[in-house]
């Protein structure tokens, strides 16, 4: 395609001086290709994220956005679609004025993913932008599609010459992929294996968007960023850790979603280990994208894969059945609209996981996640190791407890500490205080939305918070011989009242001293 | 309207007292605090920063309104002296105001604000006023929007940052002199710097691409229209690109309703012209140009729902697009000023040293023969 020929040159590109200070780095220009376009994804999250990119000048200079779906609809149609999603679900009310700059650059291809004349219009479209422009755009495909058409569409992408980067030209193509990146560890290898035959691995960006929340990457300010925890951050000092995510609501209207993915594969696969991650990984040499996802990678490797046999001792499942939520009466999982009656998929799922290694060792990492609990909360809890001695009484008082370190993502991130004081009064008589730091009351900024900070990432070609290759399939390998030893598990499975703190069988799972906390 | 009363938006505790001192009023700030977290558990103090703001009475309620209009960017304490100059006793009001119920299982902030009117009498003791009356250990920004410059003096040693806004100070040298005094005090926070933000990044994002980056250097004519109070702005935006790109500034003459001079780039001359744009109605920037040795011709100026950019090619091709992106408003850019406060931005010190350079009196920078110093013009054009 012919753009803005000879402006490419063999001298060593100099720094952009105009860049230092600024909060806001330039993203490259880019043209954005959202297949799957009229799908929820899309309108709840991606439109709006884009918009608020818009709104706060954060999107690139020359920005253009292609929806590709298969609804028989034209550009004006498209562009409406987009606006009422935007209205909709834009966590701040349209500045008409840019929503209508944003919207001027929106066009829209119909069809099947796997016909080959949607990818030739592509093409077009994305070289008139080009033209427009006078200069090669980065071509960005955001696959918010079903699982099952991911390997469609990055194979046409890639028969179609649009996967080609042309570094001469400046022009970057990367590929962002939705979770879930597989249902199984031979799926996620093989789904790898189709995408890297394609793209190189540098430029596939797999989502997983609790790695875009800030809750999220505090935890790693918080860890790297003080100094007065990392000398207890180990095996010494710590008891044991807990990871909860833990929802009070039920599948929605997700059933048919939900029967086929369950508990595991919803959480714990990706969002949990991610967490378990950040709290067990050893502190990078620098805040990039290799280095941390090197360190999460080691994390995951350390933590043994479990034989068929070791399944029961180390993983517990089980459904919501009826119950109350909010004061009202809800009906279990198999009552729940589009769930199979006789569905042996797991509503809650909770793991005891090791990590192998000199920092880690012997310490359990407790990961819980369930819907229908007794409330909304993702939290991780450390647990210290006992004082070795007790010099004071414990007789009329609650006593000394181990102290414990609470790192709270939702719904109010913060840090708590337990702590021993002492009751008012004559007697040395101790109970637990809490200590407690709340991040909303130390900050002006509201967060951005995880899509928005993932997307200028992936524009900007930072893949830092993003999940590597080798991270999806140490993730899997974890999780892949639980999801075949419950699949040859008969039903039905154990249930908990929905409501409640989940099912007594976690406590199995349990070594004596430890405790579930207190959903 | 009294300054506290303006605003609070939703007001959960209220204390006054006539002839008070700074010990009462401390401590009736600590009951409120208890009482009302005693009554709303999921209501907790903000703290994030501190504000004083030393203001004439007289004009606080227009204060008030802009301090209300900074959205989420609130001081968690905002002190509020207001000077009465022959007023003799110290009279207080603390108001705790939330923004709102939590959700459920959320978290309500409280923010706290403070008014102690005061007068000529107390100014000797302002430090022993206003000190207990700040939050220990948070970050302190400092405003006076009304000049008491020596006011500012007395209290800096409560504050890490310094609110001020260049523009409105009647003569842009005496602004940036005063800033670059201030900044060696405290950290600076210019809105005038912060109204050239928008600007500053669509620039960097404009000559972001590899193949652009090379015109940076070899830009040979800086054109900027501001509006006609705001030629701090618009010598801080040229400051900012002389300091980010190694010029060497020589000063400012005037000619006609413009500012007129060189500065030395590298391999070239830097043409550089400050023109007034009558019709902006509102502080800040209207457009800017630059040219290129190249032949490279890029214009950025408002528009609707962004910048509005046109490039004309060296080879004559010519295009437009828009930036997009949301005016903040003159709120908005006070919001940021507060927000400001708790970061620290590495450029603009370098870029105000290089304004000041510009705007130098006659003797110190003014080359041989040069016109009349574009201080005195401007001093001359507002009056």
């Amino acid at each position: 395609m012919a753009v803005a020929a000879g402006r490419p040159t063999d001298e060593p590109v100099p720094e952009n001086p105009l860049t230092a200070g600024l909060e806001r780095l330039p993203v490259p220009p880019t043209s954005l290709v959202i297949f799957g376009a009229t799908g929820d994804l899309a309108k709840r999250k991606l439109l709006p994220a884009l918009y608020n990119l818009a709104y706060e000048g954060a999107l690139p200079a020359h920005f253009h956005l292609v929806g590709v779906a298969r609804k028989d609809i034209g550009d004006d149609e498209y562009r409406r679609e987009c606006e009422d999603a935007i209205r909709r679900f834009s966590r701040r009310k349209p500045d008409e004025d840019v929503l209508k700059s944003l919207l001027d650059n929106v066009r829209y291809v119909a069809g099947s993913f796997d016909d080959e004349t949607v990818y030739s219009e592509l093409c077009t479209v994305l070289d008139q932008f080009e033209q427009e422009a006078g200069e090669a755009l980065n071509r960005a495909f955001y696959l918010s599609t079903a699982p099952s058409f991911f390997p469609v569409i990055v194979e046409r992408l890639g028969s179609s010459g649009l996967a080609r980067a042309d570094h001469e030209q400046h022009r970057e193509v990367r590929v962002i992929i939705e979770k879930p990146f597989g249902t199984s560890l031979e799926e996620a290898r093989e789904l790898n294996r189709r995408v890297l035959s394609i793209f190189e691995e540098s430029q596939v960006y797999r989502i997983d968007h609790y790695l875009g929340k800030e809750t999220v990457q505090n935890m790693l300010a918080f860890r790297f960023a003080n100094g007065m925890f990392e000398p207890l951050w180990n095996r010494n000092y710590i008891e044991s850790v807990q990871i909860t995510a833990a929802e009070d609501i039920g599948i929605g209207s997700r059933a048919d979603y939900y029967d086929k993915a369950g508990a595991l594969r919803d959480l714990i696969q990706n969002h949990m280990l991610q967490l378990l991650c950040h709290i067990a990984m050893e502190p990078p040499v620098h805040f990039a994208a290799e280095e941390v996802r090197n360190e999460k990678v080691k994390v995951l490797e350390a933590i043994p894969e479990p034989t068929l046999t070791q399944v029961p001792e180390i993983a517990v499942r089980a459904q919501y059945g009826p119950g109350h939520a909010g004061g009202e009466d809800v009906p279990g999982y198999l009552e729940e609209e589009g769930v199979p009656p006789d569905s042996t998929t797991e509503t809650y799922a909770a793991l005891r996981l090791e990590v192998d290694n000199w920092r880690w060792a012997g310490v359990p990492f407790y990961l819980r996640t369930g819907k229908r609990l007794a409330r909304k909360i993702t939290e991780i809890a450390v647990t210290l190791k006992p004082v070795p001695h007790l010099a004071f009484s414990q007789a009329g008082s609650l006593g000394v407890q181990p102290n414990q370190l609470v790192l709270t993502l939702q719904p109010n991130e913060g840090v708590s500490l337990l702590l021993g004081a002492k009751i008012p009064g004559t007697r040395m008589s101790i109970r637990p205080v809490k200590m407690e730091f709340l991040y909303g009351t130390a900050f002006l900024s509201q967060s951005p939305e995880a899509y928005e900070r993932l997307i200028t990432d992936a524009m900007r070609g930072d893949p830092t918070l993003f999940t590597r290759n080798d991270e999806v399939e140490a993730q899997w390998r974890i999780c892949d011989p639980i999801v075949k030893a419950w699949a040859r598990t008969p039903g039905p499975l154990p249930q908990y009242p929905a409501g409640s703190q989940g099912p007594n069988e976690a406590e199995q799972l349990l070594r004596e001293a430890d405790h579930w906390r207190a959903i | 309207m009294p300054a506290g009363e303006a605003l609070a938006t939703r007001s959960d505790a209220v204390w006054s007292e006539h002839d008070t001192t700074p010990d009462a009023i401390e401590a009736a700030l600590r009951e409120l605090l208890v009482q009302v977290h005693g009554e709303h558990r999921e209501y907790v103090p903000a703290r994030v920063l501190n504000m004083i703001a030393f203001v004439d009475r007289e004009w606080s309620g227009e204060i008030a309104n802009r301090l209300r209009g900074v959205g989420r960017y609130h001081a968690s304490r905002l002190l509020v002296l207001a000077y009465e100059p022959r007023r003799e006793r110290l009279d207080a009001r603390v108001t705790i105001v939330s923004e709102g119920a939590s959700a459920p299982g959320g978290l309500a902030l409280l923010r706290e604000t403070v008014v102690v009117e005061l007068g000529d009498r107390h100014l000797d003791d302002l430090l022993t006023i206003a000190d207990p009356l700040v939050v220990t250990d948070l970050p302190t920004l400092l405003w006076s929007p009304h000049g008491h410059h020596e006011i500012v003096a007395e209290l800096l040693p409560l504050a890490q940052a310094v609110l001020v806004d260049s523009v409105e100070e009647p003569i842009a040298q005496e602004a940036l002199t005063r800033a670059c005094e201030l900044s060696e005090q405290a950290y600076v926070v210019d809105l005038a710097w912060l109204r050239s933000t928008p600007w500053r990044e669509r620039l960097a994002t404009t000559f972001d691409p590899p193949w652009l980056r090379r015109e940076l250097y070899m830009i040979t004519g800086v054109t900027v229209r501001h509006h006609p109070a705001s030629t701090a702005a618009a010598l801080l935006l040229v400051g900012w690109l002389a300091s980010r790109l190694h010029w060497r500034t020589g000063s400012l003459v005037s000619d006609g309703g413009a500012l007129v001079g060189a500065t030395q780039a590298q391999d070239n001359d830097v043409a550089v012209r400050l023109e007034i744009a009558p019709e902006l109605q509102v502080p800040g920037l209207e457009s800017l140009e630059l040219v290129t040795a190249s032949g490279m011709h890029l214009r950025l100026s408002r528009g609707r729902g962004g910048l509005r950019a046109h490039r004309r090619d060296s080879n004559g091709t010519e295009r437009e697009w828009t930036l997009p992106g949301a005016s903040r408003g003159e709120a908005g850019v006070l919001g940021e000023g507060i927000r400001q406060a708790l970061l620290r931005d590495p450029t603009y010190l370098p870029a105000l040293e290089a304004a000041r350079e510009m705007v130098e009196p006659p003797g110190e920078r003014r080359p041989p023969g040069a016109a009349q110093p574009a201080t005195e013009e401007r001093r001359a054009t507002r009056s």
